[in-house]
């Protein structure tokens, strides 16, 4: 299958492991970029500094301004971490790129990250962002559907599998026959009516939604934060050795990207300039509104309740209700204590 | 007074109208041609997006026709792999258009032993090139293009998409499921796609826009650009992510309206690029794509403003010129107005050789020039006139006065007359009215004993009157010196006046005779006031009157002469109507019961204190009333003889 076919199909592919597959696309270049930003970031400074590899789950975007405006602001440099971000795609899974030794550190989601330290990798927590699940169903009004029950019979639209946990548990808790059928991130099929609702996080597809030209009193939205079903999302993880090997580095970089979530909160158009300007580097579909809400919905997300400042810690009753779900669906077998999974590195 | 003059209320008011005249023709003009533009404009963006949108329509459905064909043919369950490879490759030939074309079955549907079973035939380097789409990282039965038309049970168009591969070409692919019956029903079997680029729409909208004062623009059905002169928006944006961005509710709105389908145009104001623009905008009824038209309002008016600009300056020229005349022309009309009205002052202080400006022209003001040097003319000869007029009429009064004077001068005029005389006391006064009057009086002896005194008043006033007392004052003088009888002697006056009297005057007389000796009296009246005998002791009394005629008017006629006697101290006062008859403000008369009451108050008084007093009375009750006629009065004092006065003497002597 030639260009067009062949490049198709990997972005559909792409879209399909939706934030699940670790990048390493854009690596070497990328890479050396990077670290020459970060060397003159500190130009001549004596202390002696350490490269980081710090990998996203995804592409670019607002939904990691917090490492991007650390970076940009020497916030990692200050603390002598000479730190390279490297993107994530559909086909690489920042996980493993962090079990191969391709990064140092990633973002990842805490399920996904029990997933991975379930097959026996030694990956840990080092801090805690996202405190609030972000994902939500979306249902258009006028299908009829104003509440969870209404949801009894409808096709819904779903992500893989890890997606589906919290959807799956809502449907059994509220026994509900729904038949899930496995969407691509396109929308296409709930925009034409071929599903009735949709699984979607808030800051994007559903902004996405708005930006398609659905105004938000025209949906109806179920957050599973809302539902009793709330995860933490994303979270920093490293290897043990990594923690066993640079003590210190991990508390480091936890505060300069906490810092630099505090600056994005902070200096929002600054923020989304630089993740513009990061996604056209990248050559990422980007705009301006849609990263503005992302930022937005980010902080929603990081300072849940009116929370003033930012929590790095994994809260052990979180925790142990995520991986409690992921072992009763089955998606875990080992019961991985608090205390082995989350070292909490920031002081 | 200059700056409000008429050729300032002329040019002012004439301007002041041609300015709103000026005004309402450009304001008129700026909306009629406005309008014009405006339906212009609509008619041909209404045009162009429909023209854009079936022009892309008429591609699109030939592909759409191919792919449905295709499709049909596809029920067909006894195709062989080969002959659907061959389908495949007809499909790329024999359609340009198309870019590539699968066609992707159900899992085990075209084979049972093949989840994924797509042949895929596509263009690369001038020619058609095939491979086998599906696998585990290439699940298609969730990609767009199968999943809709499969979930949907209908044809599709995708959102177009940017290929990678094929030169960042801009692409849309129709996918169209296909059935096939199994177990006796129809059920979905796969899906036939037809791939189209979409790169010529994008070259056809720049051709447009750069043909186009404004430009053209595509939205997908979802809204994002497809197609927009500001490349950062394709693909990038949605309408409405872009108006969330803008921060403008209504290019939400807008876009809403665009994706329903709907047509129209609207409005929109401060638009990036364009400005304040005109949208016009349509859909592709089948793809629910839509064509924008913007317009920029002000390069759809710029002809409008331009044209606007010209009549405006050609008018503001216009109006130049047109002040310019007028100010001329009203200053060549009041100038000479000016002229002549400075040469008018001058006029009125006196000169009248004061230059008047020449009429030259023919026409209101040439008129008012000739009819002011008429005037000057007529004033200058009435003038003359006048001053002429003047000095005859002086010269005549001069001479009124002098015989005036001269008649005064002909009445005896001094005082005491006869101041040897111890026998009698006699005074008179005369004060004439403003016309030269006819009242006479007189006294003189006739002979040692015989002393005649007389008062007149000749009817009329003037000249004649004048030379009547002169003559009638001579003609008793004369008279009285031969006759010493009064009533001959007025008789005598009378027939000689009467003689060739044919302006009928007359004078009526009162003419006395004294024989200072004895104190008797004779006298005489023609028609003359009755005088007051004012007796030297007790109150005064009339004279009786004799009713005779009045002299001059009849001749022959006869004047009876009567006596009486005077004693010492007796005085008789005789007097002119002037006196009687003088009037006060409220023309009252003075009367002869005042007279009679003034004299009475004058007992024992000297002849000239009685006149006297009885003329500050006079002067008294008329208060200053102008006079009418002459007041004369004589009074006589009769002392006694010079006998008795000298044996009166001698007696006081003994």
């Amino acid at each position: 299958m030639a260009d067009s076919a062949r490049a198709r199909v990997r972005k559909k592919t792409m879209r399909t492991n939706y934030r699940k597959r670790v990048s390493f696309a854009r690596g070497a270049a990328f890479l050396l970029i990077a670290a020459l930003c970060a060397a003159l970031a500190v130009p001549g400074t004596a202390r002696a500094g350490r490269a980081v590899r710090l990998a996203l789950q995804w592409y670019p975007q607002a939904q990691f301004a917090g490492y991007y405006m650390a970076l940009e602001k020497g916030l990692y440099a200050e603390r002598g971490l000479y730190v390279t971000i490297l993107p994530g795609s559909a086909n690489n899974n920042s996980l493993s790129r962090v079990v191969d030794g391709r990064a140092d550190f990633c973002t990842a989601f805490l399920s996904s990250a029990l997933e991975y330290r379930d097959k026996g990798e030694e990956l840990v927590n080092v801090g805690q962002f996202v405190r609030k699940s972000a994902l939500m169903l979306v249902a258009r009004k006028d299908s009829g559907i104003k509440s969870v029950k209404d949801l009894d019979g409808r096709r819904i639209g779903t992500w893989g599998d890890n997606f589906q946990l919290q959807p799956v548990a809502l449907f059994k808790r509220e026994n509900l026959d729904v038949t899930l059928v496995r969407q691509s991130p396109s929308f296409e099929l709930f925009m034409r009516g071929g599903l009735d609702a949709a699984m979607a996080m808030w800051y994007n597809e559903y902004h996405r939604l708005i930006s398609y030209g659905l105004n938000p009193e025209e949906m109806t939205a179920f957050f599973f934060s809302d539902l009793d079903l709330n995860q933490p999302e994303d979270g920093l993880y490293c290897l043990e050795s990594t923690l066993e090997m640079w003590p210190g580095m991990a508390a480091a970089m936890v505060e300069a990207s906490a810092e630099g979530w505090r600056y994005a909160f902070a200096h929002p158009e600054e923020t989304v300039d630089v993740i513009l300007r990061v996604m056209k580097k990248a050559n990422v579909r980007a705009n301006r509104a849609h990263q503005a809400w992302m930022l937005a919905r980010m902080k929603d997300i990081i300072l849940p309740d009116g929370a003033k400042d930012i929590d790095t810690r994994l809260r052990q009753a979180d925790y142990e209700r995520t991986r409690d779900a992921l072992r009763s669906s089955g998606v875990i077998e080992n019961d991985i204590p608090y205390n082995d999974f989350h070292k909490e590195a920031a002081r | 007074m200059k700056v409000h003059g008429i050729a300032f209320r002329l040019a002012s008011l004439t301007l002041l109208v041609s300015s709103l005249i000026l005004a309402s023709i450009v304001g008129y003009n700026y909306t009629v041609s406005r309008s014009i533009i405006m339906d212009q404009a609509e008619d041909r963006g209404t045009l162009l997006a429909r023209a854009t949108s079936s022009r892309i329509s008429n591609v699109l459905t030939s592909v759409r026709k191919v792919a449905d064909a295709v499709s049909f043919s596809l029920e067909d369950g006894s195709l062989s792999e080969k002959r659907l490879n061959d389908l495949g490759n007809h499909i790329i030939s024999d359609n340009p258009e198309i870019f590539g074309t699968a066609i992707a079955f159900e899992p085990y549907a075209f084979k049972a032993d093949q989840e994924y079973y797509a042949p895929y035939h596509y263009r690369s380097q001038n020619r058609i090139a095939f491979t086998r789409l599906g696998g585990p990282d290439y699940q298609y039965f969730y990609m767009d293009w199968y999943q809709l038309p499969r979930e949907l049970d209908r044809p599709v168009w995708t959102e177009p998409y940017f290929d990678e591969g094929g030169g960042h070409q801009l692409m849309s692919t129709y996918s169209v499921p296909f059935h096939r019956k199994r177990f006796d029903e129809k059920t979905l079997a796969g899906v036939v796609t037809a791939d189209i680029s979409l790169g010529w729409i994008k070259t056809m909208l720049s051709d447009l826009s750069e043909r186009e004062a404004g430009y053209v623009f595509m939205l997908s059905r979802y809204g994002t650009f497809l197609a927009h002169p500001d490349a950062d928006l394709v693909q990038n944006e949605t309408i409405f992510s872009w108006a969330e961005t803008l921060g403008r509710a209504d290019i939400r709105e807008l876009g809403r309206r665009m994706v329903a389908g709907e047509s129209g145009i609207e409005e929109v104001d401060g638009l990036p690029l364009t400005g304040d623009s005109f949208l016009y905008f349509t859909s592709l009824p089948d793809q629910q794509w839509s064509i924008g038209v913007v317009f920029p309002k002000e390069a759809m008016f710029a002809d409008v403003f331009r044209l606007n600009r010209e009549v405006a300056t050609l008018g503001i020229l216009g109006f130049i010129a047109l002040a310019l005349l007028i100010i001329y022309l009203a200053t060549r009309i009041t100038r000479p107005l000016c002229n002549l009205t400075s040469s008018a002052n001058e006029m009125a202080s006196g000169n009248l050789d004061a230059d008047v400006p020449v009429a030259a022209s023919r026409d209101e003001v040439g008129e008012l020039t000739a009819s002011f040097l008429t005037m000057r003319e007529s004033l200058k000869g009435y003038i003359a006139n006048l001053t002429e007029t003047t000095a005859a009429k002086e010269r005549i009064e001069s001479e009124l006065r002098i015989a005036h004077d001269i008649q005064m001068g002909i009445l005896p005029k001094l005082f005491p007359a006869f101041p040897e005389r111890k026998e009698f006391d006699v005074y008179a006064s005369i004060e004439p009215a403003k016309e030269v009057g006819g009242d006479l009086y007189d006294f003189f002896f006739l002979d040692d004993d015989h002393f005649c005194f007389l008062v007149g008043d000749v009817s009329g006033k003037g000249v004649p009157a004048a030379f009547f007392m002169a003559v009638t004052k001579t003609l008793l003088k004369v008279v009285a010196e031969r006759d010493f009888d009064p009533g001959v002697v007025l008789a005598k006056v009378n027939d000689d006046l009467a003689e060739d009297n044919e302006a009928c005057m007359f004078v009526t007389l009162f003419l006395a005779v004294i024989d200072i000796d004895s104190g008797e009296t004779r006298y005489a009246s023609a028609g003359h006031n009755p005088p007051l005998l004012l007796p030297a002791d007790g109150p005064c009394e009339w004279v009786p009157p004799l009713n005779e005629l009045v002299a001059g008017v009849m001749e022959g006629t006869s004047y009876t002469t009567k006596t009486m006697r005077m004693n010492p101290g007796d005085t008789l006062f005789i007097y002119t109507d002037g006196v009687t008859e003088a009037m006060d403000k409220d023309n009252n008369l003075y009367s002869e019961d005042r007279l009679m009451e003034e004299v009475n108050q004058c007992g024992g008084r000297s002849a000239e204190s009685i006149i006297r007093t009885v003329a500050a009375s006079i002067k008294a009750f008329t208060g200053g009333a102008e006079q009418s006629d002459d007041i004369t009065m004589l009074a006589m004092q009769y002392l006694g003889s010079r006998k008795t006065n000298k044996e009166k003497h001698d007696g006081n002597n003994d």
